[in-house]
């Protein structure tokens, strides 16, 4: 195969930015983030075990408005990753029409939203 | 059109060194992106590598990029690309560059070639013609993706295909799909054989560029959705 | 790079991840209220069977899933190749795994 005389791996295309491609480098990115995030979460938490009172003082930290804005957007990465998730599954195995698949993802996320705001207030 | 001149920029070279050329070339009524290639090549540079044949959308020669995407460009009205009245013309993305705008296709017909998207038929010509249900569910997924003239936009649009030398990509599995939907085809297990390997429909994360930009407004996006649904039936041992 | 088995892999603990995420998604938003400790932690989790499945299933489905994601990413945007990108797909699915279950064993019954 005439493979070998690529174009460069990044060869530039402009254009990209239709939805769909926004959902999928999103869905990337947020991954990606979440996969270099876990190892840190498993380790904090295990200091339950190893090291309470350093938990402890990590977790003091949470009160801190640097890191309450850090959790946020890992609560925004893991919705976000989930939900591009569903979409994705969603698009790949059910037959349904694109306005129908659109229909779905809104009032999932719209659901998820409302139920979200119910339960902040609740507590 | 504001001004009577174009500012045309054109890669020249091959896929080791390329640079950009500036030309400059009399705007037209109705004129097309080949039209101004072709008069480039006419009038300013006879060595100007290009392809095109028949000129109206229908043989998938001329496809190029053009401002940094792919379109065919004997039915891309410059009026619509230029910008500030210029425009940047390059060969197809993904591909070999042999000289200037034209490509290697190779890649692309051999991966057309690996996804099975070949005929496999069992009948002979002593056999009657079989007959065609245009209302089938299936024929109508074959019918969704029959038109396609093998441009290598979509090819060329997709970044999986760029950043995974082994993936067949959209217009091959596409054809993979039509044929698997195909009444009088019978290559069922050897072409979700082939569309299950590394370089498989599996590799594809929907981004839809394919769909975007297909110039005959196909859908290989979704058609490579069906050969992920048919191959995951098939993981479940269903629909073998 | 993908064949259908990664895939399947993939997408079937997407799947059984979906309602975990959830669950734990909410419990975050819970246990944030009146701010986070090791005692509190430890008070929801600690002996706990229910919780230890719940985070157990999510720590082996997450290394699948992680492990399989990252791979197709180092390989499309970092060129790893053969052996070394089978090499790095184990070394992420069985870090995760080792962490998450030391984490998840940490909080339930250490």
């Amino acid at each position: 195969m005439g493979g070998d005389i690529r174009m460069s791996r990044f060869a530039h295309i402009k254009g990209r930015a239709h939805p769909l491609w926004i959902a999928y480098i999103l869905h990337r990115i947020s991954g990606l983030a979440l996969a270099l995030f876990l190892p840190l979460h498993f380790w904090v938490l295990a200091m339950a075990m190893t090291d309470p009172s350093k938990l402890d003082a990590f977790l003091g930290m949470t009160e801190s408005v640097v890191v309450k804005v850090a959790e946020f957007g890992l609560v925004f990465l893991l919705a976000v990753h989930m939900f591009g998730g569903l979409r994705l599954m969603a698009m790949e195995w059910l037959p349904w029409s694109p306005p129908q698949k659109t229909l779905a993802a809104t009032a999932a996320a719209a659901s998820f939203l409302i139920a979200t705001l119910f339960f902040l207030k609740a507590v | 059109m504001s001004s009577d001149v174009i500012q045309v920029a054109i890669q020249r070279g091959s896929s080791e060194a390329s640079h950009n050329e500036m030309f400059e070339v009399p705007a037209f009524d109705s004129q097309t992106v080949l039209d101004v290639v072709s008069w480039v090549q006419q009038n300013t540079d006879p060595t100007l590598s290009y392809r095109f044949a028949c000129r109206v959308g229908m043989c998938g020669s001329c496809a190029m990029m053009v401002n940094g995407v792919p379109r065919w460009t004997c039915r891309t009205h410059i009026s619509k690309v230029l910008v500030d009245n210029k425009v940047e013309i390059a060969p197809l993305r993904n591909l070999p560059v042999i000289k200037d705008l034209v490509v290697d296709m190779d890649p692309f017909f051999d991966k057309w070639v690996e996804a099975e998207g070949v005929h496999h038929g069992t009948l002979t010509r002593d056999d009657p013609i079989a007959p065609i249900d245009d209302t089938t569910a299936k024929r109508v997924e074959a019918n969704a993706g029959i038109e396609c003239i093998n441009c290598s936009v979509c090819y060329a649009a997709c970044d999986t295909v760029t950043a995974n030398s082994e993936y067949l990509g959209p217009a091959a599995l596409q054809r993979a799909w039509t044929l698997l939907n195909d009444a009088k085809d019978e290559g069922r297990t050897a072409i979700l054989d082939a569309v299950s390997g590394k370089g498989g429909c599996h590799n594809c994360h929907s981004m839809g560029s394919c769909t975007t930009y297909c110039p005959n407004e196909l859908d290989p996006m979704s058609a490579i959705a069906g050969l992920k649904r048919e191959t995951a039936k098939r993981f479940f041992g269903r629909g073998g | 790079m993908l064949d259908t088995r990664l895939y399947m892999a993939q997408r079937i603990t997407a799947i059984l991840m979906a309602p975990l995420v959830l669950g734990h998604l909410a419990v975050m938003i819970y246990a944030v209220q009146g701010g986070l400790s090791t005692a509190e932690i430890l008070g929801r989790t600690q002996g706990s069977i229910l919780w230890f499945m719940f985070y157990g299933t999510f720590v082996v489905a997450v290394a699948i899933h992680g492990a399989i994601g990252v791979r197709t990413v180092i390989y499309e945007w970092a060129g790893v190749k053969g052996t070394a990108l089978t090499i790095f797909t184990l070394v992420i699915g069985l870090g995760l795994f080792v962490l998450g279950a030391r984490a998840v064993w940490a909080v339930t019954f250490a």
